[in-house]
Formats: C-alpha cells, sequence, structure tokens
C-alpha cells in the first residue's frame, strides 16, 4: 500500500474538568487511503472529536496528544493556528450535520462560497464566482444563478447540505470530514447528496471520513469502518463485512436497530461491560500493527 | 368493536394568512382505536406532526371534526378530562424537561395539576415503572442521559393515567441502542395498561417495529395506508410509499 493520505497514531483529546481530567479520545490509530472510511458509534464516543482534533478545533482547556499524526507524511499536530488554517479548507474539509448552523444566514449563499473559496487560494473575485458557479452545477443544483443569490432560508435542508459541499470542495481539498452529514435529512433527499458527496470523492481521488452513528448507512456507503467505543477504536473492519462483526459492542449496535425485514418482539439491548472501556483491545478486531504502535491502548 | 378512542375527519390546518398561508394539513380522515398503536409516517413538512399539535391544542387555525374518546374539540382550549385522557411525549428530551427542576418537582407539579392524590408513592411508582428508581428522584435533566430525560418524560406522561398517548418521534434524537431500551418500554407500557398510541416518525423501521397500522402522509394528504406486515413485505399501494421503502433500505440505490 502506498503511503497513506492521512495517519495517525495515538491521538487523545483530554479535559481537565472538576472530577478530573476527561478523556473524550483514548488512542486513536488509523490510516486513510483514497478511500471512504467510517466512523461509527454512540454520542460521546469521540468520534466526532477524532474530527474536530484533526483539523485543529478542539479548543483550550481541550488538550490534543498523539505519537504522530502526519498529512502526507507533513506533521499536522498542533500546528500554530496560522499554519492551520492553510491546511484547513485547503487540504482538509470538513462538513457538519446540519447546513441551517454551518451556513451564514444573513449572506447570499454565492458570497460564502465566493469568500471561502478566496480565502483559501487567494484567487481574485472574478475567478472565485465561476468556481462557485462550476461547484453549484457539480453538486446538481438545477438553477445555480437562483441559488447562488439566495440566502440559506430560502432553500431547502438538502439544498443547504449541497452547497455546503459545494463549498468545502471548491478548493479541491485532499480529504474531506464529513460529520453525520446527512443525519439532518430527510431519506429521500440523503441517498441524493451522498451520491453527490461519493461521485465527487470518488473523481478527485479524495479521503473521505465519514463520521455517523448509522450502521446501516455507513455498511453501505464505506469501504472501510472503524467502531469507537469510549474514545477508543474496538473494531476495525471493512464496510461489507460489518453484518459479520465480531466485537461484542458491534453486535450490540447491530442487534439494537429494528428491522422491517426481521421484526422481533422485543429489540435487544446493549448490555455494557467495563472491560469494552479499559480491557485490552482485541489484536484480530483492530488492525494489530496500530495496538503496537502503543502496547496497552490505554496509558 | 368498540367505539375508536380518536377520530378524525376532514382535518385541514393552515397557518398564517393570505397571500402566506400555508396549509400543512390538507384534509386528513383518521380512525384510530382503542388499545391500537397507529403511526405516522412521512418526511419533514408532510404534516404529519401538525396534526398531533392541532389533536393538542397546539395548532391555532384548524377545521374539520376532531373526536377523542366521545369529546369533541374545538379551538385550541381542551379540557380537563381531555389533559387526563391525552398526553403527549415529544421528540427532544433535552427541551421539553425544565433546566432548572428536579425530577420531582416535574412529576409532583403534573401530578397536582391532574388533581391526583397520594403524589409521593405515585412518583415513585411512576419512576419503577419507566426503569428509573427512586436513585433519580431528586436529579435535575442535566444529571440525566438523553434516554434518561426520555423516561422522565414519558413518566410525566404518564402521570394522568391517560389512554392515548400522542407520540411525536419520541426516539429520533437517541442513539439506536438507547432507541432500542425507549422502544421496549413503549411497548411494555401499552401491554402492561392498554394504551393506546399515535406515534409520529420518519423511521419506518421504528413505526414498523411498534405500531400494527400506519398512514403516510405527503404533503398534508394520506397517500397511503396500510398495516405492519404489509409494510415489511413491501406491499404498498403508492408508489412514493414504495420509494420511501427502498430508500429506508438502501442508501446509495440502484443508480449508484
Amino acid at each position: 500500500m502506498s503511503a497513506p493520505l492521512l495517519l495517525v497514531r495515538d491521538l487523545r483529546v483530554a479535559f481537565p474538568t472538576r472530577q478530573g481530567v476527561f478523556e473524550a479520545v483514548r488512542g486513536v490509530s488509523f490510516d486513510l487511503g483514497r478511500e471512504r472510511l467510517g466512523v461509527v458509534g454512540e454520542s460521546g464516543s469521540g468520534k466526532s472529536m477524532t474530527g474536530r482534533a484533526i483539523l485543529g478545533l478542539v479548543r483550550p482547556p481541550g488538550r490534543v496528544t498523539a505519537q504522530r499524526m502526519e498529512l502526507d507524511g507533513q506533521s499536522i499536530l498542533n500546528l500554530p493556528e496560522r499554519q492551520m488554517r492553510a491546511i484547513r479548507g485547503r487540504r482538509i474539509s470538513m462538513v457538519m450535520q446540519d447546513p441551517k448552523f454551518s451556513l451564514n444566514p444573513v449572506m447570499r449563499v454565492g458570497d460564502q462560497i465566493v469568500e471561502a473559496y478566496r480565502q483559501q487560494t487567494g484567487a481574485g473575485r472574478a475567478t472565485a464566482r465561476t468556481r462557485a458557479m462550476e461547484m453549484l452545477e457539480a453538486v446538481r443544483i438545477r438553477e445555480p444563478e437562483r441559488v447562488f443569490g439566495a440566502y440559506p432560508h430560502e432553500v431547502s435542508g438538502g439544498m443547504g447540505q449541497r452547497i455546503m459541499i459545494a463549498m468545502m470542495l471548491a478548493s479541491g481539498p485532499e480529504i474531506l470530514i464529513a460529520d453525520e452529514p446527512t443525519s439532518a435529512l430527510d431519506v429521500s433527499v440523503r441517498t441524493e447528496v451522498l451520491r453527490i458527496m461519493d461521485d465527487l470523492v470518488r473523481d478527485r481521488g479524495m479521503g473521505l471520513i465519514f463520521i455517523s452513528h448509522d450502521l446501516n448507512l455507513v455498511a453501505q456507503f464505506c469501504d472501510r469502518v472503524l467502531i469507537m467505543y469510549a474514545g477508543r477504536v474496538v473494531e476495525t473492519l471493512a464496510a461489507r463485512d460489518l453484518h459479520a462483526a465480531r466485537h461484542p459492542y458491534t453486535q450490540g449496535l447491530l442487534n439494537s436497530l429494528p428491522r422491517l425485514d426481521a421484526p422481533v418482539e422485543r429489540l435487544a439491548v446493549l448490555e455494557r461491560r467495563p472491560e469494552w472501556k479499559d480491557g485490552p483491545l482485541d489484536p484480530a478486531l483492530v488492525d494489530a500493527s496500530m495496538i503496537d504502535a502503543f502496547p496497552g491502548g490505554v496509558r | 368493536m368498540s367505539a375508536p378512542i380518536l377520530e378524525i375527519r376532514d382535518l385541514r390546518v393552515w397557518f398564517g394568512n393570505p397571500p402566506d398561508r400555508v396549509d400543512a394539513v390538507k384534509g386528513v380522515d383518521l380512525t384510530v382505536a382503542r388499545g391500537e398503536s397507529f403511526g405516522l409516517v412521512g418526511e419533514s413538512g408532510s404534516g404529519k406532526s401538525t396534526i398531533l399539535r392541532a389533536l393538542a391544542g397546539l395548532a391555532p387555525t384548524w377545521s374539520g371534526t376532531i373526536t377523542v374518546d366521545g369529546e369533541t374539540l374545538r379551538g385550541t382550549a381542551r379540557s380537563k378530562a381531555f389533559h387526563r385522557k391525552v398526553q403527549m411525549v415529544f421528540q427532544d428530551p433535552y427541551a421539553s424537561l425544565h433546566p432548572r427542576h428536579t425530577v420531582d418537582r416535574v412529576l409532583a407539579e403534573t401530578l397536582k395539576l391532574q388533581g391526583m392524590d397520594d403524589v409521593d408513592r405515585r412518583i415513585a411508582r411512576l419512576l419503577d415503572d419507566v426503569g428509573l428508581g427512586q436513585g433519580f428522584r431528586f436529579r435535575y435533566p442535566h444529571q440525566l442521559s438523553g434516554g434518561q430525560r426520555q423516561r422522565v418524560a414519558v413518566a410525566r406522561a404518564l402521570a394522568g393515567e391517560p389512554a392515548l398517548l400522542l407520540l411525536d418521534e419520541p426516539t429520533s434524537a437517541l442513539d439506536v441502542s438507547v432507541q432500542a431500551e425507549i422502544l421496549n418500554l413503549l411497548a411494555d407500557l401499552r401491554a402492561d395498561r392498554g394504551l393506546t398510541y399515535l406515534m409520529v416518525s420518519h423511521d419506518l423501521a421504528v413505526i414498523g417495529h411498534l405500531c400494527q397500522r400506519l398512514a403516510v402522509m405527503q404533503g398534508g394528504l394520506i397517500v397511503d395506508r396500510l398495516d405492519a406486515a404489509a409494510l415489511r413485505a413491501g406491499r404498498a399501494d403508492s408508489a412514493y410509499t414504495r420509494h420511501l421503502i427502498e430508500a429506508s433500505q438502501s442508501y446509495v440505490g440502484s443508480a449508484g
């Protein structure tokens, strides 16, 4: 395998609290190539915090540490803000859950894409405008001229998310981090947004980190999946094998979903075991080289 | 068959005045039998939650007839007897509990409003019934997880011993493992107390699990009515329902 786009070893995010230090991410390691990598877990599992840490978006007093965190071989761990800004948006972009909160409500959509693009590339106004139009077409917005001049409240949720994708991919980043990009959307719109994102990521040979709580979605949409529990990756597997997952936590999550094709009287309830949180990681379930990087997993 | 607990005829709900009038529900008929669990499915803006809000007296402008347990509803005023019979559980347990009231106060206030005696013993029972137990009685909402908060919201709804529960996306803000716990709790409570549910959700699998019959809504109208077995088998009359079933099972789709 060629050198990964993004290499993460023993990533930790800690927050001091009155009850002592709380570790939200506890030794996460993975490689990202030109692939769609799903990160699955429940709320509080550290999946979003992992994405934010990569982009340097963890605010003090939160602390990010890692043995290594490299983009194309260059360390991006705790870079000064000025250098981080040269990476954010230009080389690694992020799409968040709800376009309502990501878009500026009092600025026209087109102007926001133009501003972001100019900020990231230093391009002139005219170039940026042309690029914004191209991107709106690329995310299959039928009347790009009209949408360019619209305010966020005038577009639907699905369209808002497509606008976010257009904005985030305009500068041609190498990696897209999508944090629950379709959770706020209706099922019928979701399919289209996913397809657009997939096409763009594939055409450009980007790496995608797809953060989601939806196992079925990830199983169908991604190439590889990391399952996170209590700040650690407890299982790594090919997305198509997700339904044959072996970690009891992953199995428990799968079983707790109601399914149309397999009705049950009562849904299985997940019993959380303490060893998932603090016990040693199972080398059969997690890539062994990732465990070797930091024996024991938990310090 | 006994008289239905809920009968809705030609319900129309609108917001605003012309030319900005928005018709959210455009003529819906619905009958829910006593003891039944009925689901309303649709995408955002289809009018499914608006029906619940009109029922509960939270939508100011509506027309048509709504009869609950023989009582015909008018306007937004609801009688004391209505509140005793009908209670609602909302989507977001973070927003529906007062942040500065303890669980004890939330339940005590509700019980007093419902004119119940023996408040102390009832609170203990309610907490046991929703699987929380006494340990949670004097906690504030921020000391509870999302699932525990939703259990408190269910306990509050049950305080007046209602016959009909209106459930507006009760699990969509929760993790799947917690969703499973709440769905099991709702199923148990219905079996124990003979409750009737009218549940709104965008998730077909959740409706298929908890409801026996369902209606599919689109653009303020019911476009399909089917039972859970037909839903599971994908036997739907309207193309829209089949599209929803397909979209909920496969995200990437065949054209991808």
